[in-house]
């Protein structure tokens, strides 16, 4: 018998690269099927293709045996193929029901028929047992109730493929736990499902079977019992020996100087520093005000009261601007948003930062700023065709890589890390963190704020712990464990602010 | 000297290559359909009529390719030349100072914008169309709602006179402004600026630029190539009239987004805002040489502003 679906020899080019190179992926009814590889492998292109919204140069794509084209979003949907996609497809504004039958309400006499609507919206969150009201707008919800919303979505259109980009990503543990029981009573019901995700403790707890690429090329298709440092061999082309490789440097004298920093409702009294040679990591939970501490010391938002001084200088005018001149860095967590301008090339986007500094009399030197952003593109190992490319077209881990490239050549004493390694594959995780060794060893200092605690716990020196808008707690880089950080990270939650 | 290398860089080439292609094509047409487009005279005699235009689209340029728009840009032309005239003819002022007055009103007038934006928090749209109705009605206020006469000879003889007998000066002028463009938008630092706070506000601001700052100096950019164009239209019509360059913004910013640039910002060049200027031009001139009626014109234009950009969208999601 044939497969639900098969994918044969799938190949897309875009200019300068061939993002799959005759791809190979099958899937049976009642399976997980989980697609594993680094960012930039080709897992997008590959899903897309199934969604819609490319289409193949070559290779065809098999339902049940049967070719099929699938040229838009509605071939995908009538051939029972959905997708849930990274980033949320609902429109806060309207109710759940509305965005689950959004554009295919149930009408009557030309008018949406509300009541059937809300009913049949009602049974198929009771099919996946999600407790969330029909009624409720969407603006109102957490971001694990929308996932499930989206998954309600997905399934409205009697799926028999469900595709899941990274489902997990803005999930708690729990949040985990629940979306997999749904996960699973799909299967029982053999709807097929497509899995990305980076965390490979769950591709063995979900998956049956593991498809790898890389730089894509189809790699391999194996059982989801795999022992995981073969996957991340599989993934990343060479075995990863140490996963935190962090060379500690002397630390020399204080760089970066925080006192009783507050801003009502945010951050209580918050002191720090960051010494030449030290890497600070801030672990937290979500909501206990480190991406507002990094904010506040770089000047992008402001404070009521506090000082940071830098290199023995207090910083009277908090701007970004004033605390790039004095030497400090910031690389956000929201990559997307903040960190790259999406429509400039990767050179541009290096010299941003030090654009100012190379402007003699309102004129930028611009052979100047091209050839440090070569320069910078060759030291970092930026995978791209060439400095002209746009920036958009580069993988995560390339992307951060330029954004840090950008405080360097900005020459940057002390580093804001906000989340560096999030949406970064193995690969490029592990060269991140060899270039957070080579910046302390040159005298840098690196505040790292970070959600992975085994980053943290890897990767710092010393470990500032906050919750509720306060420090609550300081650990040397030997003391420190996964349950002392919890426990002072929870302390808070109790006089936490929001 | 840049170097050939950097100087061709292939992918202003590839936003320019779309308008280009399109005003040539549009050219032979011409040429093919009325035997006088192709001479001398004629084709000054467009440079002549689209060079107000071209002026405008040049300072809306900075505008659009930093994200923002400014719909105020024919009204602040009124307003300039009203301010001049207003200098020369009733206050009787020397040259300079009503040239200064005239052009100063105008850049005043997209710095004002610049505060309503950044200070005030408006929507570049909402406080340009604010300002499209004040300066309108300051012109008015100014000229008491009639022509004011007359201009100097000097600045009439650039509406009309010639260099070496054949360039008419406006066309001259437009060349002038088009190279000042093309420096400030590749060279220097606001320029730079302009298109890393249209290609994302945020990361701008994050990566230490001043983005106030730099949108204060683009709308009095924007202002001051407004004033530049105002002071011209007076000359070439040798009066200054309060309702010169009325509905002007919407041709200065069509031939900005013929020429390639988005209106979601981070795109644009000057060259290409030059050629979406000349398309209309070219178009207006010879719908008149083959004696189409002023209001089918405006009907075909209609058409090609929306042919011409959906292609151009097109050209680019199949490079993309």
């Amino acid at each position: 018998m044939s497969p639900l679906l098969e994918m044969r020899g799938i190949t897309k080019r875009f200019p300068g690269v061939t993002a799959l190179d005759r791809v190979d992926f099958e899937l049976e009814g009642g399976e997980v099927h989980v697609l594993l590889g680094e960012n930039g492998a080709g897992k997008s292109t590959l899903i897309k293709m199934l969604s819609g919204a490319y289409r193949p140069d070559e290779g065809e794509i098999l339902l049940d045996g049967e070719p099929v084209r699938i040229a838009s979003a509605a071939d995908a949907q009538s051939l029972g193929i959905s997708t849930i996609y990274q980033e949320f497809n609902l429109v806060p504004e309207l109710t759940v029901a509305e965005n689950i039958f959004l554009g295919r309400q149930p009408r009557r006499f030309g008018l949406v028929d509300r009541r059937n609507m809300r009913a049949e919206a009602r049974e198929l969150l009771e099919r996946i047992r999600v407790l969330v009201e029909p009624d409720e707008t969407v603006s109102s919800l957490g971001v694990a109730q929308r996932q499930m919303v989206e998954i309600a979505k997905a399934l409205s259109v009697n799926a028999r493929i469900l595709i899941m980009d990274e489902p997990t990503a803005s999930l708690s543990g729990e949040e985990v736990e629940r979306l997999f029981e749904i996960v699973r009573g799909l299967k029982e019901q053999r709807v097929g499902i497509v899995f990305i995700s980076h965390h490979l403790d769950e591709v063995t707890e979900i998956g049956d079977r593991v498809t790898v690429l890389r730089d894509g090329r189809f790699v391999d298709r194996v059982p989801a019992t795999t022992d995981h440092a073969e996957l991340v061999r599989m993934m990343v082309g060479r075995p990863i020996e140490d996963q935190y490789p962090r060379r500690r440097s002397e630390s020399g004298e204080v760089l970066l100087e925080v006192k009783n920093l507050s801003r009502e409702g945010v951050l209580e009294d918050v002191a720090l520093s960051v010494r030449a040679g030290e890497v600070v990591g801030i672990a937290g939970i979500v909501g206990a005000g480190r991406t507002e501490l990094a904010r506040a010391i770089f000047g992008a938002d402001p404070v009521d009261s506090g000082e940071v001084w830098m290199e023995g200088h207090k910083i009277e005018r908090a701007t970004p601007r004033e605390a790039k001149r004095r030497g400090i860095g910031f690389i956000t967590e929201d990559r997307q948003g903040q960190g790259i301008v999406p429509p400039l090339s990767v050179a541009e986007n290096l010299g941003l930062a030090s654009l100012e500094a190379n402007t003699r009399v309102g004129l930028v030197d611009r052979r100047g700023q091209r050839r440090r952003a070569v320069e910078m593109i060759e030291d970092l190992a930026v995978r791209t065709p060439g400095p002209e490319q746009e920036i958009r077209y580069l993988s995560g881990g390339n992307q951060q890589k330029v954004v840090i490239g950008k405080w360097l050549l900005a020459d940057s004493r002390v580093l804001i890390m906000d989340e560096p390694t999030r949406g970064v594959d193995v690969g490029a995780k592990v060269e991140i963190y060899e270039l957070m060794n080579e910046l302390t060893q040159s005298g840098a200092g690196i505040l790292m704020i970070s959600s992975d605690l085994p980053e943290v716990l890897g990767m710092a020196d010393r470990v500032l712990v906050m919750g509720g808008g306060r420090i609550q707690g300081e650990l040397a880089a030997g003391e420190a464990t996964q349950e002392k950080v919890m426990a002072l990270a929870t302390r808070g939650t109790e006089t936490a602010v929001g | 000297m840049a170097s050939l290398t950097e100087r061709v860089n292939p992918r202003e080439l590839l936003s320019r290559g779309g308008p280009l292609g399109g005003l040539i094509a549009l050219c032979v047409v011409m040429t093919i359909l009325s035997p006088y487009f192709l001479t001398f005279n004629n084709l000054f005699n467009v440079g002549t009529q689209i060079a107000v235009i071209a002026i405008l689209a040049f300072g809306q340029t900075f505008v659009i390719v930093s994200g923002g728009i400014d719909l105020s840009v024919g009204s602040v032309l009124g307003l300039a030349g009203i301010v001049f005239g207003w200098a020369t003819a009733v206050a009787n002022l020397p040259l300079p100072v009503a040239l200064l007055l005239g052009i100063g009103s105008a850049a005043l007038a997209g710095l004002i914008n610049g505060a309503l934006i950044t200070l005030g928090n408006l929507p570049p749209f909402i406080a340009t169309l604010a300002m499209l109705s004040a300066a309108r009605g300051l012109a008015l206020v100014i000229s008491g709602g009639v022509p004011l006469n007359p201009i100097p000879g000097a600045i009439r003889t650039l509406g009309s006179g010639d260099l070496f007998g054949f360039v008419p000066l406006p066309v001259i002028l437009m060349i002038v402004m088009w190279a000042l463009t093309v420096g400030i938008l590749r060279s220097t630092y606001s320029g730079r600026c302009m298109y890393a706070i249209g290609g994302n506000e945020e990361a701008s601001r994050l990566s230490g630029i001043s983005v106030d700052r730099q949108k204060l100096l683009i709308y009095t950019l924007s202002g001051l190539f407004a004033g530049i164009a105002g002071i011209l239209l007076s000359a070439r019509l040798a009066s200054a009239q309060p309702q010169s360059g009325f509905t002007f913004e919407l041709d200065a910013i069509a031939a900005v987004v013929i020429g390639g640039a988005s209106l979601s910002g981070g795109t644009g060049t000057a060259s290409g805002t030059l050629i979406g200027a000349l398309i209309l031009g070219v178009l207006r001139n010879g719908l008149n040489l083959l004696n189409v009626s002023a209001f089918w014109q405006q009907v075909v234009i209609g058409v090609v502003i929306a042919l011409a950009v959906m292609t151009d969208t097109l050209r680019r999601r199949r490079k993309g």
